[in-house]
């Protein structure tokens, strides 16, 4: 049934999607770890963290596009989710330090020493194990999501309303996280990690493992997030995207509806900064920062709103453009570019890049067809 | 369906007393007193801002009523109830404007529609059975557009968008079925289409329809109440109704 669940509906896009991701998952670690450096077949660990985490990305993009594409909620707080998944795969790594730290105290990490503080806060417990971490990466965001959910649709705040408020809750996270007090590292954040499972962070085989972790989650999140929309719930959701309270008419408790994709989506992301931690090697409060929230809408908009694949592709064409953009002599010019690109594509690609580029296929293929319904969301 | 339920404190199907709501201290509704029995179609006809759509809130639950009796089936009270639960009671409701949902499938549309249980897991895992895609075929054939199908919503007339509605109605199975002006902005030839087909539902449902269009409503051939300033002016058979002095002083016109 599972199997039937997430395959049933996939189009052609989606199967070269998965086939396109498990290749490179499969291709650029190997290219990394038995190609010789001089070779022009080796990527280097760099570059394949690099991408690595532009594919964390592409994640946080597909959850976006799940509640925004699909269910109109536009949310402009999810880079909280992300950090949180982060800020949970961060402690485990600390408590993996051990006695390496700077002050080599066995239990708690050097921020916790140089505090001056006595004892593990209780809420550090259990972080050691990794199932257990892995556990909260999943809960922490999806919990949050749940309970912010359930009074927000609960109320019925919808459009810009909640756009705010969900703007407000990373802000607070922000605020929070900064603070010493929280016991999360303040400004600083988590970093320094050694080991994760025993492996060191750093060393190669470390990165090219992760690398191909990430491809496998964003396949597994792409399935989960294709075999929902691709459901009749798929249908329910897109509904209240259009008609609301029609939907409620029809006897669909729409907050209920809303309350599940967003929670899906909420731990989606959470996944997504737990394996974009390892390869960057640093979390702290900035990934809270509202501007990235409204960066990963942005890429949303610039891949194609309303297709799953289309959010991954704008996640990895944004962030490999800033890349670009941002280590040359350009690298002033970086948010003004990323303010055109944003005006260009609502101005002249109302449907993103995939949706563009489709509808140039279609029209070449069959010119003399009759133009269809606007398949792009309204709003 | 026709014998009150246990407990039932009326035999009506559905029985408005004493209703009253305003809006920022106007009075749409003063002590609106209403009853449908069991199978009946009933016409409701009215000027503009007699209260006609602020019933139909009032019913379905998405305006409360500062005062007054609702209930649904004899036992339900519906003014303790939400959109949600009112429609899986077996209210089914079509808009004055047609809403149907632009982006999806004609026949999507009827699915979503189509009854079943409306819960998060029961949706997610839904498979359509092949009773349930029989109704959906012959619904598409009642409202003529099994062969569009296909087409997304968005794509159809105004006049189709209205039958689409109804055929989602009709997928609903409600007991008690709302129709707001279905005959709107239709041809002379769909809206005498449109009255067959409601006879047609109101063999085996109740229905209650607001329309403007005399020509339909005498199509129909139903009781008929008039709302005048949020109550009930006059109610009988459209002859009657028509010849009544203070109906034709307000509606009709001399």
């Amino acid at each position: 049934m599972i199997t039937r669940f997430l395959l049933s509906n996939m189009d052609k896009r989606g199967y070269a999607f998965l086939v396109l991701v498990a290749a490179i998952g499969l291709l650029v670690p190997l290219a990394n770890l038995l190609m010789p450096a001089g070779s022009p077949f080796h990527v280097s660990t760099a570059t394949m963290s690099l991408w690595g985490k532009y594919l964390c990305y592409a994640l946080l993009a597909i959850s976006l596009d799940l509640v925004w594409g699909y269910c109109g909620i536009l949310s402009l707080g999810h880079g909280a989710f992300f950090a949180l998944g982060g800020y949970a795969m961060g402690m485990y790594l600390m408590r993996q330090i051990g006695s390496r730290g700077v002050y080599g105290n066995p239990v708690l990490p050097d921020f916790m020493v140089f505090l001056n503080w006595g004892e593990l806060p209780w809420y550090w417990y259990g972080f050691s194990s990794f199932p257990f971490a892995m556990l909260m990466v999943l809960l922490v965001p999806g919990l949050l999501a749940f309970v912010f959910g359930w009074f927000a649709f609960r109320s019925r705040v919808t459009g810009v309303y909640l756009s705010i408020i969900t703007q407000a809750l990373t802000y607070a996270l922000l605020l929070a996280f900064f603070r010493n007090d929280m016991g999360f590292g303040g400004n600083n954040g988590l970093t320094d990690f050694k080991d994760i499972l025993g492996f060191n962070v750093q060393a190669q085989g470390t990165r090219a493992a992760l690398f191909a972790m990430t491809c496998t989650m964003l396949i597994a999140g792409f399935l989960i997030a294709r075999g929902i929309v691709g459901s009749k719930l798929g249908k329910v959701v897109i509904a209240i995207r259009d008609a609301e309270s029609r939907t409620r008419f029809l006897g669909y408790r729409v907050d209920r509806f809303k309350l599940f994709v967003f929670t899906v989506s909420a731990c989606m992301a959470g996944v997504a900064g737990a394996l974009y931690v390892p390869q960057v090697g640093i979390i702290n409060p900035s990934e809270f920062a509202p501007a990235n929230s409204i960066e990963t809408v942005i890429w949303v908009a610039v891949g194609g709103r309303g297709s799953l694949v289309g959010a991954a592709l704008g996640a990895v064409v944004v962030n490999w453009a800033k890349t670009m953009f941002t280590s040359g002599f350009m690298a002033p010019y970086w948010l003004f570019a990323l303010g055109a690109l944003f005006v260009f594509v609502t101005l002249f690609m109302p449907k993103g890049i995939l949706g563009t580029v489709q509808g140039w296929w279609e029209k070449r293929r069959k010119p003399e067809a009759l133009p269809a319904a606007d398949p792009a969301p309204a709003e | 369906m026709n014998a009150p339920t246990p407990g039932a404190l009326t035999s009506s199907l559905l029985y408005l007393d004493g209703v009253s709501v305003s809006f920022d201290g106007f009075k749409a509704i003063r002590g609106l007193s209403l009853t449908i029995e069991p199978g009946e179609m009933r016409a409701i006809i009215g000027p503009n801002g007699a209260g006609k759509t602020t019933m139909m809130d009032i019913i379905t639950g998405k305006t409360r009523p500062d005062e007054g009796t609702v209930m649904f089936g004899g036992s339900v009270d519906l003014t303790r109830l939400d959109e949600a639960a009112i429609a899986n009671l077996g209210i089914g409701r079509k808009f004055q404007k047609p809403t149907v949902f632009d982006f999806h499938t004609i026949e999507d549309n009827i699915l979503l529609a189509l009854k079943s249980k409306r819960t998060v897991l029961k949706t997610l895992f839904w498979q359509t059975q092949s009773a349930q895609q029989k109704r959906i075929d012959e619904i598409l054939g009642i409202i003529k557009l099994a062969d569009k199908r296909d087409r997304l919503a968005g794509s159809l007339s105004h006049g189709q968008k209205q039958w689409l509605e109804i055929g989602m109605l009709l997928a609903q199975d409600p007991k008690l079925l709302l129709v707001d002006e279905p005959a709107a902005g239709m041809t002379d030839g769909e809206t005498a289409q449109t009255a067959v087909l409601l006879k047609e539902i109101a063999k085996d449902h109740s229905v209650i329809v607001v329309e403007h269009d005399m020509g339909f409503i005498r199509e129909l051939g139903v009781k008929v109440t008039v709302l005048h300033e949020g109550s009930v002016l006059a109610e009988g058979p459209l002859d009657q109704v028509s010849a009544n002095e203070r109906v034709v002083e307000v509606y009709l016109g001399r």
